[in-house]
């Protein structure tokens, strides 16, 4: 945005020229900065598909809308960029509505641009007339309407700047039909967007920020959260400034994970339901938590009522709304994630906490040896080795794209990620059917990158119509299906909670070596670990989507867990007695 | 955690006055399972802006959230928790009484002690005005309710702080500083 503005600068346009609402739309975008949109036309967007050739914008042809949704979602993620999507009234619209939900649960800034019925039509249940503002309304931080060509350019400069300010969230502009036909006199203006009702900007005292500072340094069993805001807000490097100055140990949320160096020695991991034991353990055991960009969702803290018990907390967050809302606090810092590292970065020293790093070492060493990645196997293939394997033989550095579900579990536990934007997952929402069109977005926002889906068999089939779009835009990502024949988070509960009755979850896929053929892409199949390797260097090497279909034991479930609502320190530990599982791959 | 007691609040906000605004706090409310109590909407002396008075039961953590999530709203101008301010606080209710001219004075004496009055006389009935706290209208219709009441209705609760002090928020949204940023 900063780019265009520049331009604008340079070449200021002055004069008024007679365009259509269409042609302003486009212009607008243009001015926002706006590479690529994902979309599919309709009656009433046609107008603007029209205009769309005499803009410098690259439009991707999506086979559904919510891919459409998430592709623009994965775009925004992969790149810090609004991302954008583009779709028609009615159906097109209300197809969007599963990844603007999406979008709106993990703060994803996002601009969804709708088709409507002409102004005249509106409210007559006209065709293909969908109340999408008011559809929409629970689920993006603002929609507008426009009705009318003259409020196009402002609707839009107000859309990307509510999108990507404060706590970023997905934003509707539904435009009529008439609106995008109909001209008038217009001139881009570059002047900043003045919304009196909306401050996103919040800043801590300085007396707070002192507060911190005290706790910190008082602290003798302290853990830091990174959380989504911590990437949002670009603070990864304070935020190991202040790991490098203080030795305190952190924990990460699932879409926090890049936001501090997996490899770094003062990495536990990530928290919660599928947590490693020692960072949850941590966690409880506390007598500071400072959670930055964070908030406490339920899967994170689970039993409200007995989390972190000993532990003072410390709570930097954009949104003053999550403020005490699941977890009371005793001291929050209410701004910019990035700007309060800063102030606090000059004040902190050392803290002496040898003996509570030390004591987290322990845990690690007690309770590392059962995990699955380190135990003997029997020749079969497992999901954690296959994912584990990915990241050794991508160097750690691939940007990989999960679905919902057990894979994503073991992707965040074995899949370390040392950089931001890396990792690309829903996380709110818990969208199965995510993966393959973020992946598309994604790659479209760091097209040099080596972009992996990790999907399961269920989750990749609500949207591997998408894998059509792949072959016709050409673009390369690579799809590891972790192929249990099961919804396999569905079937571990089912096996923990509801007496192993497996009710709807085993799954028959097509052939996905053959669906891969079908579409003109590369298809291969993995049944055993000394396999993987070579499929991934296959992969990597070649240049066109890859389905890579990971055939993986059928019933192996995601340890450690805590049920749901359950302690936070209560869970289920991964069982050592069967299951016996050989390690075949050299590890390092 | 500590626990507060829920209690009654009284909330004032500014908001543009624009379609669909009433409709986006609303939607506010019941996403977040805010139950309203009482909710009034009205122009002011400014051109474009509403005011709105609610009252909903919460205690002092969801008060907070509830003020800190309207302020997310971008058509939200400015909004104040005034439940421990001192303020004026105010229902209008019209009641329509069964009662003949043979009984009316009687009513009309229950309306001065009530300080309300009747703006509209039929042959079997009046229609009384009341202004005042919910406590004073309750009062009123338990004492006329033997007559026989045909209709009521009353608005939601209206409030203003005492003194010379406007809503703290009034000069937070007249500031034309805020919210400007870079496009």
């Amino acid at each position: 945005m900063e780019d265009a503005a520049k331009k604008l600068e340079t070449q200021p346009q002055t004069t008024p020229k007679t365009l259509t609402g269409s042609e302003i739309l486009w212009d607008t975008l243009v001015n926002q900065g706006v590479e690529v949109v994902f979309g599919y036309p309709g009656g009433a967007i046609m107008p603007a598909y029209d205009a769309m050739i005499k803009y410098p914008v690259r439009h991707v042809l999506v086979r559904h809308e919510q891919g459409a949704a998430h592709m623009a979602d994965g775009y925004a993620r992969a790149s810090g960029k609004v991302g954008v999507c583009i779709a028609t009234s009615g159906p097109g619209a209300t197809n969007l509505v599963t990844g603007l939900a999406n979008a709106m649960l993990d703060s994803i800034p996002m601009v969804a641009i709708t088709g409507q019925v002409a102004s005249g039509l509106l409210g007559s249940d006209a065709f293909q007339e969908t109340d999408i503002t008011g559809v929409s309304l629970p689920i993006t931080k603002h929609n507008i309407m426009v009705t009318r060509p003259e409020e196009i350019c402002q609707a839009l400069k107000e859309a990307f700047y509510i999108a990507s300010s404060g706590r970023p969230g997905p934003v509707v502009v539904d435009i009529t039909k008439d609106a995008q036909q109909k001209s008038c006199e217009y001139v881009y203006d570059p002047s900043p967007v003045r919304l009196p009702g909306y401050r996103p900007d919040y800043h801590p005292i300085d007396k707070d920020i002192a507060r911190a500072i005290d706790l910190i340094h008082s602290a003798e069993r302290p853990v830091l959260f990174c959380g989504h805001g911590v990437i949002q807000s670009n603070a990864t490097q304070e935020l190991l400034e202040l790991v490098e100055k203080t030795q305190i140990p952190v924990a990460c949320t699932l879409l926090g994970l890049g936001g501090f160096p997996a490899t770094h020695k003062r990495a536990l991991g990530m928290m919660g339901m599928h947590g490693e034991a020692w960072v949850n353990r941590a966690i409880q055991e506390a007598d500071l938590l400072i959670a930055v960009g964070m908030r406490f969702d339920d899967r994170v803290t689970g039993n409200l009522k007995t989390y972190a018990p000993g532990a003072k907390k410390i709570h930097i967050e954009l949104d003053p709304a999550e403020i005490n809302k699941n977890v009371h606090v005793d001291l929050p810092l209410v701004g910019d994630a990035r700007q309060i590292l800063q102030q606090i970065l000059p004040h902190v020293k050392s803290c002496k906490i040898q003996p509570w790093l030390d004591y987290i070492e322990d845990l690690k060493g007690e309770t590392a040896v059962i995990e699955i990645q380190h135990l003997p196997d029997h020749g079969k293939l497992y999901a954690a080795h296959v994912i584990h394997d990915l990241w050794r033989y991508t160097d750690g550095k691939a940007l990989v794209v999960t679905d919902v579900g057990q894979h994503q579990m073991w992707e965040a536990q074995y899949y370390k990620h040392d950089h931001p934007r890396k990792l690309v997952t829903s996380g709110g929402l818990g969208t199965m059917g995510f993966a393959l069109p973020a992946a598309i977005g994604a790659k479209f926002a760091c097209p040099d990158d080596d972009v992996w889906v990790i999907a399961g068999d269920g989750g990749f089939q609500m949207t591997a119509a998408e894998l059509t779009t792949c072959a016709q835009e050409g673009i390369k990502v690579n799809v590891a299906i972790i192929n249990n024949g099961y919804l396999g988070m569905v079937r571990q509960w089912q096996q923990f909670f509801y007496g192993g009755r497996y009710v709807a979850t085993p799954m028959k896929s097509p052939d996905f070596v053959k669906l891969a053929d079908a579409h003109g892409l590369l298809g291969l199949r993995v049944t055993e670990r000394a396999q993987v390797k070579a499929a991934v260097e296959r992969a990597r090497a070649h240049e066109g989507s890859v389905v890579i279909d990971f055939r993986v034991e059928q019933e192996d479930a995601v340890y450690p867990m805590v049920p749901a609502g359950a302690d936070l320190h209560d869970m289920i530990r991964r069982p050592q007695s069967h299951n016996p599982i050989y390690e075949t791959g050299e590890d390092e | 955690m500590t626990e507060s007691s829920h209690s009654l609040r009284t909330f004032v906000a500014y908001v543009e006055d624009r379609p669909g605004v009433l409709n986006r706090i609303a939607s506010l409310f019941r996403r977040r399972n805010y139950n309203i109590v009482s909710l009034n909407v009205g122009r002011t002396h400014e051109a474009g802006i509403s005011r709105m008075t609610f009252q909903m039961e919460a205690d002092d953590d969801m008060a907070r959230r509830i003020e800190a999530n309207l302020y997310k709203m971008v058509h939200v101008l400015s909004v104040e928790d005034i439940t421990n301010t001192q303020s004026v606080i105010r229902d209008l209710a019209l009641i329509k009484v069964r009662v003949g001219p043979e009984r009316r004075a009687e009513v009309l004496q229950i309306l001065s002690v009530f300080r309300a009055h009747a703006v509209d006389l039929g042959t079997e009935t009046l229609t009384v005005e009341i202004t005042g706290k919910q406590e004073k209208i309750d009062g009123l219709v338990a004492t006329l309710r033997p007559f026989g009441i045909v209709e009521m209705v009353q608005t939601g609760t209206v409030a203003m702080t005492r003194g010379n002090q406007g809503a703290a928020a009034r000069a937070a949204h007249t500031e034309d500083a805020s919210g400007i940023a870079a496009a």
